[in-house]
């Protein structure tokens, strides 16, 4: 069965090269000291910064597929993700279906009729997920997804990715949580000094 | 009418009021006489300067030297819209950015008005084409200068916003919309400002000087109409143009954000 997705010799700002394999339903969270690169290794694989290197999503090499349906494909969420409204509601063009996954991830709907500014980190960090899971990417590449979360809400996050990977998505997590990595089935690597390293 | 010609012996006695400024600057303790007396030296000399230069252009009138004449306005002003910015986008982007936005108003619009309104035999001449160029390019390095500005500040800004929906497949047009939007708004908004104000706060100086030259003030006026339509239309071109020319720099053919071509 071909690879979800494919990467060899992937160089750039996060060192390199990297070589990443990831099958259906295939998890890899990384660890790392800050400042390793980890942020800028998905930032490669989304495409967001330059690098060399190949990649290839279900056997198409991405230099065939045009850079933004890659991203919607492959997506990466930032740990910090950005907001370019005043309101959270036009960031969501598909309303009921967000709202749909809102009570999922314990957020009341009422929150989009909220500014962004109002809304805890917390409650972005959901919200951000939701934008992105409404794309159903293929390959997620989450940034710390549950780093300002409490338990409760970090579980729930989890039961998502699960639904995910069962449905046949690849993820790649930062995290520094090792019993979430655990939870969540994934292979755990080591980045540091340019290099990443099966733990 | 004829106009009113001055001699040296006019500007000697209005100099006496920029030494005024100096004793001023003096009983005050400003410490600024120095530096006045120096500014006025500099404004003499560079505009003597520019008037020979201007009077042998006229006499010889060939296309080649008006158009090396404006190019080198064009040249200067540029650089300037490229310094104005606090960010400055690598391998020379800003000036890039600069020079093609000017020259690009400049022309656009001086031929548009030697074409159409002012037609002089022939359209190319010196004595029109150059003072119109250089009203154009002051206008059009002011526009480009504010809208590069708030661009390459807003990208800096905004950057977390842009790549998120970059992230989410949005087009690199379409995430810099709103900045390019922005960036276009404040290049363009001073030539507003002036139109509204022009007569009743200010009196503006070309119409100014064309009454003090013995022109009639409506027919002085009908100038400083065509002016302002033709600045109102270099600024817009200006500020486009170095909005525009600047984002394209911002990113590369896969559609990035490239924040790390800002210095």
């Amino acid at each position: 069965m071909p690879e979800r997705l494919s990467a060899r010799g992937l160089t750039g700002a996060a060192g390199g090269p990297f070589g990443i394999a990831l099958g259906r339903g295939d998890a890899m969270a990384i660890t790392g000291p800050s400042g390793a690169g980890k942020s800028v290794l998905l930032r490669m694989i989304a495409d967001l910064d330059p690098h060399e290197g190949a990649i290839l999503l279900d056997g198409v090499d991405r230099a065939t597929i045009a850079a933004p349906l890659w991203r919607r494909r492959v997506a990466y969420l930032a740990a910090e993700p950005g907001w370019w409204h005043d309101d959270t509601a036009p960031h969501f063009p598909d309303r009921p279906r967000t709202e749909a996954l809102m009570p999922s991830l314990a957020l009341d709907p009422g929150l989009l009729n909220q500014p962004v500014h109002r809304l805890s980190t917390g409650e972005r960090m959901r919200l951000a997920f939701i934008r992105t899971l409404l794309n159903e990417p293929e390959i997620l590449l989450l940034d710390e997804p549950t780093g300002a979360l409490d338990p409760h809400a970090t579980a729930l996050v989890e039961t998502l990715l699960i639904e995910r990977l069962r449905a046949g998505a690849a993820l790649i997590l930062v995290t520094h949580d090792m019993a979430q990595a655990s939870r969540l089935g994934a292979r755990r690597f080591h980045l540091e000094a340019g290099t990443l390293t099966p733990r | 009418m004829k106009p009113i010609l001055l001699t040296p012996f006019d500007l000697i006695i209005a100099s006496s009021l920029v030494v005024l400024d100096a004793v001023v600057s003096v009983l005050l303790g400003l410490r600024l006489h120095k530096q006045i007396l120096v500014a006025a030296a500099r404004c003499t000399i560079q505009l003597l300067l520019i008037g020979f230069l201007l009077r042998f252009v006229f006499a010889i009138d060939t296309p080649a030297l008006t158009l090396g004449v404006i190019l080198v306005m064009v040249a200067i002003a540029g650089r300037e819209v490229a310094a104005r910015p606090e960010k400055k986008l690598a391998r020379y982007g800003n000036q890039i950015a600069g020079l093609s936005a000017v020259a690009l108003a400049t022309f656009v619009t001086a031929i548009f008005a030697l074409a159409t309104a002012l037609r002089p035999h022939p359209w190319y001449d010196a004595r029109y084409a150059i003072p119109l160029a250089g009203i154009m390019l002051g206008n059009a390095l002011n526009a480009a200068s504010l809208s590069l500005d708030a661009l390459l500040s807003g990208v800096m800004r905004e950057r977390s916003a842009i790549e998120a929906q970059l992230a989410l497949g949005t087009r690199f047009r379409d995430a810099m919309r709103p900045l390019i939007r922005a960036s276009v708004r404040r290049g363009i908004l001073p030539i507003i400002n002036t139109m509204s104000a022009a007569g009743i706060v200010t009196l503006p100086g070309i119409m100014t000087g064309q009454i003090l030259a013995g022109l009639d003030p409506v027919e002085a006026v009908k100038y400083q109409i065509l002016l302002m339509f033709l600045l109102a239309g270099a600024n817009g071109i200006a500020a486009v143009g170095a909005a525009y020319f600047a984002a394209a720099r911002l990113t590369d053919s896969r559609e990035r954000l490239r924040v790390d071509r800002l210095k």
